[in-house]
């Protein structure tokens, strides 16, 4: 996802006076003995400030992953070190924190960035300085660089399958709300392209900034519009008061709702049950996949961070398993070099991790994955449907990493 | 016609929102000439203390109607005593020394509640209105918005403390010479402003939710609509409600929230170019 920050003289002084209260940096003291006896990873993370609620659950994911793979006996006889940066919901921080990871913590790999902005500051930082970078957020697709692999679920995976499926459910005239900035305005774009295809019609659509709290005469004007359903891509703490105006307008049992942000902070938890029942949702992850494998990865969760964790989220999820990607690709190649990890891991590996199936695609350095349909329902989520390894094909239609290798581009795909 | 009947409410709830956010202010800087950089904060605190104690299983229309602007009376109080008392006249200094006590306050609220959004659900469910759906909350702060400028004008119009406080205000040495007591009044006079910007975080709370950076959003605006609406605290603080809350509201329905504000903030800058004394410093200069 990107943010644009906006930043004001009075906003960022206070991000800057709330970090000093707060937590700061986390781990930050690189150790100086020379790391023969481990491997070294980075996760660079929000920790605090705007983007927490994202964040925290996406380290203790890295955290737990480091801890499974160390108590499985490491990797190629070593320990993995995990090196910890907060980067505070700002984005001055994340290029330096990013060198000072490779220069002075000389990592093997970096995980982390959450927002596409974010991700596009680290990029270039990783690929001067050779070190391998792992993106795990759900995106607007088009990253094709060699340096990077993207886990996370982007447009032709999601909003090809939650729009239609929705559409068959509800009706074809769709609202849009979604963030105003390009993640939010490109994936409203993907919605329209879906609903189109599908013979539908966009009746409204409204693009918010991310401080607005008050969604008092949308909710008029989707009413004057009469959709069959709305679709949002709201983000961030203050949209959410627009799923509490909703249903305080009585809206919420009137015209249903599918949403592509709605759980990835855990929203679900914390809102109330009349507030997100009936919401359609698409991800890769849900916390209640009835697989085994998923059931055994959040016993082993759970017991290690307690039963009352509030939702191992899609970020997260993605997040713990692009750890155990590339801890496979260090052991087919057996060192932990970032150009033999790079073409062990083309090489096509494929894995079977509590979300299902995770394959890399060497074409794009992004993931082939299931996606499930589900709805909310009492703070739960009720899986609907489930499409089987589906690729990132907005991605491959423009990036081609073998053809060309040297390819260093963030593609903005025109739907 | 039923639209029109919604999107009268709508509006009439712009208005009362920013009359509400806006009193306390007016109360701290219009009476008492304090440029008061953290009026935010203190309603961020008020929807802190109404969503815990909802939360806590208290009644929401205590919590957020006395809890609210009863805990943030106390802390205005406290902070008069503490930082305020000591730069009366000295308005550049107030402002440095609000704006420290606005990064402290969001600081410290972050160490407590985390940063991410608390809040509450409306209650009294929803209207319907011809073919539209509206939140009874909306009707609710319009009658909130009504009740608080009523008593804040019983108050300073037909009670002792209200004409000791306008006098103190007026003139501290003389009203001392008369036998009052200047920094009790002020103490007062700053914990009635902070309390009623206690009970309108309160108030918001179930409609935005709360961060601890929330107050940003509400600062601005409230000072713009205390600057707008001049040196008379009731009545300025009305008209520009008024007006910039009408701007607002059909502006953004027409077009979107992001053009609302700006349309507000032009119609501010608009009002600020020809009448500088703002609203009621050009029209009722005898209005209190």
């Amino acid at each position: 996802m990107t943010i644009m920050t906006n930043i004001n003289r009075r906003s960022f002084l206070k991000s800057s006076a709330g970090a000093a209260t707060s937590l700061g940096l986390i781990g930050a003291g690189g150790k100086a003995f020379a790391s023969d006896e481990t491997i070294r990873i980075a996760s660079l993370l929000d920790l605090s400030g705007g983007l927490d609620a994202l964040g925290k659950p996406m380290q203790d994911a890295i955290t737990f992953a480091v801890e499974e793979i160390n108590a499985a006996g490491g990797l190629l006889g070593k320990q993995i070190e995990l090196v910890t940066y907060d980067t505070q919901s700002d984005m001055r921080l994340y290029p330096q924190y990013a060198q000072q990871a490779v220069m002075k913590d000389k990592v093997a790999a970096a995980f982390g960035g959450i927002t596409s902005a974010s991700r596009e500051v680290m990029r270039p930082v990783f690929r001067r300085l050779n070190t391998l970078y792992f993106y795990n957020t759900q995106y607007e697709g088009g990253v094709c660089d060699r340096n990077i692999f993207c886990t996370g679920i982007t447009p032709a995976q999601k909003q090809s399958k939650h729009v239609p499926y929705a559409m068959n459910k509800w009706g074809k005239k769709i609202y849009t709300l979604a963030a105003d900035y390009n993640y939010g305005q490109i994936t409203a774009d993907w919605t329209r392209k879906y609903c189109m295809d599908n013979g539908g019609q966009i009746v409204g659509q409204d693009f918010f900034p991310l401080d607005v709290t008050n969604f008092g005469s949308t909710i008029q004007k989707i009413q004057e519009a009469k959709p069959d359903f709305i679709y949002t891509v709201l983000v961030g703490g203050a949209h959410q008061s627009f799923y509490r105006q909703w249903a305080a307008a009585g809206m919420n049992t009137r015209i249903p709702l599918a949403s592509t942000t709605m759980t990835i902070g855990g929203e679900q938890k914390f809102l109330a049950p009349e507030e997100t029942n009936g919401i359609l949702l698409c991800f890769n992850y849900f916390e209640e996949l009835d697989t085994p494998a998923n059931k055994a990865f959040l016993e082993r969760f759970h017991k290690r961070f307690g039963a009352d964790y509030p939702y191992v989220t899609e970020l997260a999820m993605a997040t713990y398993q692009s750890v155990y990607l590339w801890a496979e690709g260090v052991k087919k190649a057996g060192t932990a070099e970032r150009m033999p990890v790079i073409e062990a891991l083309e090489s096509g590996i494929s894995l079977d991790l509590p979300s299902g199936k995770f394959s890399i695609d060497p074409q794009t350095h992004h993931v082939i994955m299931d996606i499930n349909i589900g709805q909310i329902q009492d703070r739960k989520i009720n899986i609907l449907e489930s499409y089987p390894q589906q690729h990132s094909l907005d991605t491959s239609a423009v990036c081609d990493l073998k053809k060309n290798p040297d390819d260093n581009t963030m593609y903005v795909i025109k739907v | 016609m039923d639209l029109l009947v919604v999107l009268s409410i709508e509006a009439l709830r712009a208005v009362a929102s920013l009359a509400l956010i806006s009193v306390g202010l007016a109360i701290i800087f219009g009476m008492m000439r304090v440029i008061n950089l953290a009026h935010g904060e203190f309603l961020m605190l008020g929807g802190y203390a109404a969503i815990v104690a909802t939360k806590a299983g208290i009644n929401i229309w205590v919590s957020t109607l006395i809890l609210a602007p009863l805990v943030v009376a106390i802390i205005g109080i406290i902070i008069e005593r503490t930082v305020i008392r000591f730069l009366y006249g000295r308005p550049r200094d107030t402002m440095l020394a609000t704006w420290g006590l606005s990064l402290f306050l969001v600081g410290i609220t972050t160490t407590i509640f985390g940063n991410t959004t608390e809040g509450i659900s409306a209650p009294a469910g929803s209207l319907q209105v011809g073919n539209y759906y509206i939140a009874a909350y909306s009707l609710i702060i319009v009658l909130i918005a009504i009740a608080v400028f009523a008593a804040i004008w019983a108050v300073f119009r037909f009670t002792r403390y209200g004409l000791i406080a306008r006098s103190t205000m007026q003139n501290p040495e003389m009203a001392a010479a008369l036998g009052v007591n200047p920094p009790a009044v002020y103490a007062a006079t700053f914990g009635i402003g902070a309390g009623l910007a206690g009970l309108a975080g309160g108030v918001m709370a179930p409609i935005t939710g709360i961060v601890p950076t929330i107050g940003a959003a509400y600062v601005a605006k409230a000072f713009i609509t205390v600057i707008g609406g001049g040196p008379a605290v009731l009545a300025g603080t009305v008209s520009a409600s008024v007006l910039f809350g009408a701007i607002d509201q059909i502006i953004t329905y027409l077009s979107t929230p992001v053009i609302g504000e700006v349309a507000l903030l032009a119609a501010a800058v608009i009002l600020l170019r020809f009448m500088p004394q703002g609203v009621t410093g050009s029209f009722f200069r005898r209005a209190s």
